[in-house]
């Protein structure tokens, strides 16, 4: 059986070709303002690298802020795509974290892979990955540059701000007492993991915690969320992708 | 060749003196210094009147800018520093103000301040600076009853505002009037709260073809909501004013009185000193009790 899971986000649409339960194609492209534009792109990408045409989908799952425009698809609500996609990828997982462009979220699973629980920041930029690239510019760097020089920190400066707004006049107050680069790299993913792990308290911490969304390339954010949690953090090897296949599970199981 | 860009958010800094004041027959000069997260002003009061005073941007370290906002306050007086009698320092800054001889929190201050430079019929006081908002009630002596702040989030503050003036283009000084210059029905207020989203959200406006002015009127209209929720939790009882910056720009303010359903208190004074004022006259008034300055 073959399904495809398609998430289309607030930046980037995703989509995943899966054959009984396997990976066979991935796709992604930037969503813009045409979300039906990018869910074919996203599409064409990733039948091209599975090597099949359309015709050869049997199951159709869609998630995403604009699963509306996903036509044929079964809608599959975000949380139950980011449980479903969590576990597929490690099964033992109880909480599954996503912090996305403009919003972070936490899931708290059961050994089925269902959502049991759930916690959402979608008002305040503080808690998502806005932070991170707003105090990028700030720094002038790279996200990329800015996860990496954060590992080459080990001093401990608190952020005091909550506001990406105020905490972006705080990394300039930090820039002109010339504070270096890495310090400050490592003071931004400390202050933002912070937030992102005070939503994670909210539906409990458990053991092995799984990190989806782009975020999960940083390894800075990675090592200061575990820091903060004091448990492992594990991010699948395409963390962007995960919501797809957790849309895809989804569908092929319908 | 790179266009240097014009920094159409700053305000321009000013300072002031009374012309007609004869500071040399005071018997007390008292000096307030309010460094704030974004504005620090300098107030230098004889006998408790307002002599002059200064009004800058607080660069990024707090004992700089205190130092420069009370130089140029005292430039523009042509006053030597010798002459003052007694200073304190308020705002978020306040304890980094090494020439000081005490600090004062500033909600104190701007109640005390609100009172002098709106009258002693003032019961509550909005503070809108560049990094919180504050709601004061007070009694006839500026005395503090009750206050609430929001200090951790940008919307509804200065800062906020100059966000948005950054990313329209249009100077500070500017917002509030060409807010009001739209066609038609006034537009619903900009949904998101956080100025972050807020911004993407105005984008979004942007491109689907409204103008400047109607983002704009959506922002202040935004902002008013934001400030008028902290203030209703305070209460309002009249009279009510405004100090900081914001009472500078009609278009919140104006949105914000028609929602309150009052007019906000007049004042010739600049309302961002109003902090300053406060501390040079709880400076003024320990000089009188005899607990000014050791000589």
């Amino acid at each position: 059986m073959i399904a495809a899971g398609i998430d289309c986000g607030a930046k980037n649409t995703k989509t995943v070709i899966m054959k009984d339960g396997k990976i066979m194609g991935k796709g992604i492209v930037f969503t813009g303002f045409d979300q039906e534009s990018a869910i074919n792109g996203s599409l064409d990408a990733a039948l091209k690298d599975a090597g099949i045409t359309k015709d050869a989908v049997e199951k159709w799952g869609g998630t995403g802020s604009g699963k509306k425009s996903i036509q044929g698809a079964t809608e599959v609500n975000d949380i139950k795509a980011m449980a479903k996609g969590g576990s597929y990828f490690f099964p033992k997982t109880r909480t599954v974290a996503d912090v996305g462009a403009e919003e972070g979220r936490a899931v708290k699973v059961d050994e089925n892979g269902n959502a049991v629980d759930f916690a959402i920041n979608e008002k305040c930029a503080a808690g998502a990955g806005a932070f991170v690239e707003a105090m990028a510019r700030a720094l002038e760097v790279t996200i990329e540059e800015m996860g990496s020089l954060c590992l080459q920190s080990d001093k401990t400066i608190p952020i005091n701000a909550q506001c990406v707004i105020f905490a972006e006049s705080e990394v300039v107050g930090l820039i002109h007492a010339k504070t270096s680069k890495p310090d400050i790299s490592r003071a931004i993913h400390d202050a933002i993991a912070s937030r992102v792990v005070s939503m994670i308290r909210r539906i409990g911490v458990n053991e092995d915690i799984v990190l989806m969304g782009g975020v999960g390339y940083n390894p800075g954010f990675k090592d200061a969320m575990a820091r903060e949690l004091g448990v492992t953090v594990y991010v699948p090897e395409r963390p962007e992708f995960s919501m797809a296949v957790g849309a895809a599970v989804v569908a092929a199981g319908a | 060749m790179p266009e240097e860009k014009e920094e159409l958010w700053r305000w321009t800094e000013s300072n002031w003196k009374d012309p007609d004041l004869k500071w040399q027959d005071a018997k007390f000069i008292t000096v307030g210094i309010d460094v704030g997260s974004v504005s620090s002003q300098a107030c230098i009061m004889a006998d408790g009147q307002i002599f002059a005073y200064a009004n800058m941007r607080t660069g990024s370290d707090s004992p700089n800018s205190a130092r420069n906002a009370l130089n140029y306050a005292l430039e523009g007086a042509d006053m030597a520093e010798d002459k003052i009698d007694y200073c304190i320092g308020t705002g978020y800054g306040r304890v980094n103000v090494p020439f000081a001889d005490r600090s004062i929190t500033e909600i104190a201050c701007h109640a005390r301040g609100a009172n002098f430079i709106y009258g002693n019929q003032i019961r509550t006081v909005l503070d809108v600076g560049g990094q919180d908002i504050k709601a004061i009630r007070c009694d006839d002596k500026g005395r503090v009853t009750n206050f609430l702040m929001n200090d951790k989030c940008a919307a509804g503050t200065g800062r906020g505002m100059e966000v948005f003036s950054d990313l329209l283009g249009v100077s500070i000084n500017e917002v509030g009037d060409r807010s009001f210059q739209f066609k038609g029905e006034e537009p619903e207020a900009v949904s998101s709260t956080c100025v972050v989203y807020a911004k993407s959200e105005a984008t979004g406006l942007l491109r689907k073809g409204w103008t400047t002015e109607e983002v704009l009127a959506s922002y202040c209209k935004a902002m008013a909501e934001r400030i008028y929720s902290l203030v209703e939790r305070v209460g309002v009882v009249p009279e009510f004013c405004i100090t900081g910056g914001m009472a500078k720009n009609r278009g919140v303010i104006d949105r914000l009185m028609s929602k309150i359903g009052l007019d906000a208190a007049k004042t010739k004074w600049d309302t961002q000193i109003a902090g300053a004022a406060g501390a040079a006259l709880f400076g003024y008034a320990l000089c009188r009790k005899g607990k000014g300055r050791k000589k």
